[in-house]
């Protein structure tokens, strides 16, 4: 199976390793994630201002190359999940807007693409059996907390693929893989966001209170798939030892850094050695790297 | 009309709740026939599992089993429990009902509900009327008061049924009513007016994550902890949480659990909850000395006859604390139910270690009152509520002539009012069967003349 494949800027440069163990790994079960032949970024936020059609048009722009090579778009990276599959919405169901965006960047396009996230494909094209027989390596003695973020599931009615008070896609997948997860009442509560532009205090706490509550439940290590909230969980956490008594820092791995690792693949091309806080060592105690 | 096809004086009342049993008695006890039909085993519906009633606290028990024992014994009023109406044919005047009698692998007309059976009975399941937080037998009535206090098998449960062994209950009977082989059977029954009075079910609150209801089991609904409440509950009316029947120090009351809540739930108010739960919050007070009872609410809507001076109750004498503001998240930290809100008064985050959390869910209608409506045209709003003629000036009647709506079939509604309504209805049937029977055309002494 050969999906169209939207990696965006922060899967292509800080977060290579996101990219590669998608790639990888999907390769690994059957499934080419191809890489749109023209791509730009995203938006990076999905324009709210009713009027403001101009923001539109970057995502839009992706959808039309998407469309050319076929019904769906594969993306990684949650925010650019969130801004294509709404922006995609918008062009499917707003015509007005449709038609001025269209004119301005001369496409004729309709929402016709399916924008789907990777672990959407997981579920509904692979199937969790499916992808529990592919797995290689014995997770039973690692504990996951998975970490959601804001922009998986919210707005609820756009989003609209798991319930977003409990959601259950990262766990199911998390199970599937042979881990333990680890069950904690912070998982979709915000990491801070951009806030660490102008308040880095506000959201190291935010984070904390996070990363306090994955370890608090058992936690070997999170998983996420929004490169934002890696970074604002995984950056800060050595600050936040020294400052909060008796907190353990705990590796924060992308959702596909620890599919390629379950399903066996070559790990030293997932840049595990990017990580502020290593995952390596309790990677290599349980026997995985 | 001919004479032949004189229309039937008698009614079909689908449902044996309050409102049910009040339309019943009503007319019953002027003079007409009626059928009273109920899915359970016995009749009462919601009001049974209800420990005390606002705003006077009346046990409504007490008040309510004089008159399931009333419609019981009626020498009018034909009750036909765990049953069904599986169609319903004709007009005003004829309706044809067919119902449906599930097997209760019991023959009551034998049976003289000694209670042997339920005692000797060795399979113990969860029990829906206690909300699973009680056990009941294989072999049961709702409650010890049951009418008719006759017992029922739940072939699911039975080990008879489900592994052919057993047969204790069938041994211990003195007057040997067990029937395994018993049928379901139907009954036609020709009636000239029908009430439907299926009332309300409560909103599936796993739809709710946040709340974590059917995950924590500290997280329960209204009517659970009526259970709790209650003197014939499954903790004979102490207030022990059901993961480790402990006495709960610090409860939560959330309001609104999927009522006012148009982008995720129901849009609706359902009405009962403030009052329903002031109540339990005091009556939690009332138990528990040294507990604190915290209520999250949107609004406190107490309007009906000493309803706000309840509330103040609740608030001054019983110091229950009142939030104003939603709740985000319930979860599970060690043996306590932690409580994530916002308190929008004073802008602040609330956190709250409870040890319970109670839940009042929305009312909706019973699933199957959406097939009752269709087999006799009725219209329903998209809640699946039925559809009165008119919501101001015709509130029981329907657009199908003959057919009247009682209690919260319609939209959620406290007992007085359903009472009411129930009354409302009755009295409609009442006019036709009047005029059916021959009332006076014309006055025969003037309104009046008597005093001249």
């Amino acid at each position: 199976m050969r999906i169209p494949y939207y990696p965006g800027c922060t899967l292509s440069t800080k977060a290579k390793g996101f990219d590669q163990a998608a790639r990888q790994s999907f390769a690994a079960l059957g499934i080419e994630l191809a890489e749109l032949k023209t791509w730009n970024c995203c938006g990076a936020t999905f324009p709210l201002s009713r009027d403001n059609l101009l923001d539109l048009v970057g995502p839009v722009r992706n959808l039309v190359s998407a469309a050319a090579e076929g019904d769906k778009l594969a993306v990684a990276c949650s925010t650019c999940f969130n801004v294509l599959k709404r922006s995609n919405l918008v062009m499917r169901n707003e015509e007005d807007k449709r038609e001025k965006v269209n004119f301005f960047i001369e496409a004729d396009y309709a929402g016709s693409v399916q924008v789907l996230h990777l672990l959407e494909i997981l579920r509904d094209e692979v199937g969790w059996d499916n992808l529990a027989k592919a797995v290689k390596k014995n997770l039973a003695d690692l504990s996951v907390a998975p970490y959601y973020g804001c922009m998986f599931l919210r707005p609820p009615k756009e989003m609209g693929f798991d319930d977003h008070e409990n959601p259950q896609i990262l766990e199911n997948f998390i199970r599937a893989l042979g881990a333990q997860v680890a069950d904690y009442p912070h998982r979709a509560e915000c990491c801070g966001n951009y806030i660490a532009a102008f308040d880095l205090e506000t959201t190291k706490e935010m984070s904390y209170l996070i990363l306090a509550s994955a370890r608090k439940a058992g936690a070997d290590l999170i998983v996420t798939g929004c490169p934002l909230c890696q970074f604002n969980l995984d950056r800060w956490q050595q600050d936040l030892a020294m400052k909060h008594g008796g907190f353990r820092p705990i590796p924060v791995l992308y959702d596909t850094q620890l599919l390629g690792i379950a399903l066996g693949l070559d790990a030293t091309t997932f840049d595990l050695d990017k990580h502020y806080v290593d995952p390596r060592p309790i990677l290599a105690e349980k026997g995985l790297i | 009309m001919a004479e032949d096809r004189a229309p039937i004086t008698r009614v079909l009342i689908i449902g044996a709740g309050i409102a049910g049993i009040q339309a019943a008695l009503d007319i019953a006890n002027s003079g007409y026939e009626v059928v009273l039909v109920e899915k359970e085993p016995s009749i009462g519906g919601r009001m049974l599992q209800l420990s005390e009633t606002f705003p006077t606290l009346d046990c409504a028990q007490c008040i309510l089993t004089p008159r399931t024992v009333e419609a019981g014994h009626h020498e009018r009023i034909r009750l036909m429990t765990f049953s069904e109406v599986i169609a319903i044919t004709g007009e005003i005047g004829h309706f044809t009902a067919t119902v449906q009698r599930k097997p209760a692998s019991v023959n009551w007309d034998v049976c003289t509900g000694c209670g042997l059976c339920q005692e000797k009975c060795p399979t113990k399941v969860a029990s829906p009327f206690d909300r699973a937080m009680g056990k009941r037998k294989a072999i049961y009535t709702l409650s010890p008061q049951a009418v008719p206090n006759k017992p029922v098998i739940d072939r699911e449960a039975c080990t008879w049924f489900t592994r052919g062994k057993c047969r204790l209950c069938e041994k211990v009977c003195p007057v040997h009513a067990i029937d395994y082989e018993q049928q379901a059977t139907t009954t036609q029954v020709e009636v000239g007016a029908v009430i439907i009075a299926t009332g309300y079910t409560l909103y599936g609150l796993e739809n709710l994550g946040e709340y974590g209801y059917g995950k924590i089991p500290d997280v329960v609904d209204g009517l659970a902890f009526e259970r709790l409440l209650s003197a014939s509950g499954p903790t004979a009316g102490k207030v022990r949480r059901p993961s480790d029947g402990k006495e709960p120090k610090q409860v939560v009351f959330i309001q609104c659990a999927g009522s006012r809540a148009p982008e995720t739930a129901m849009p609706y108010c359902s009405k009962i909850c403030c009052m329903y739960t002031a109540k339990h919050a005091m009556l939690y007070k009332h138990r528990v000395h040294d507990g604190t009872a915290y209520v999250f609410y949107i609004d406190v809507r107490a309007a009906g006859k000493r309803y706000e001076e309840f509330y103040h109750r609740a608030t001054e004498e019983d110091r229950v604390i009142y939030v104003r503001g939603k709740v985000a998240r319930v979860f599970r930290d060690g043996d306590q139910v932690v409580v994530w809100g916002s308190d929008t008064l004073s802008g602040a985050s609330v956190e709250v270690a409870a040890d319970m959390v109670v839940l009042a869910p929305a009312m909706v209608p019973h699933p199957e009152t959406q097939r009752l409506a269709e087999m006799l045209g009725i219209p329903a709003n998209e809640y699946g509520f039925l559809l009165p003629l008119d919501d101001n000036i015709l509130p029981v009647e329907t657009t199908r002539p003959g057919v009247f709506l009682a209690g919260a079939v319609t939209s959620p509604k406290d007992i007085p009012e359903t009472v009411a309504q129930a009354s409302a209805a009755a009295a409609k049937v009442l006019s036709l069967f009047a005029q059916w029977s021959g009332v006076p055309q014309a006055m025969e002494t003037p309104v009046g003349a008597e005093a001249s």
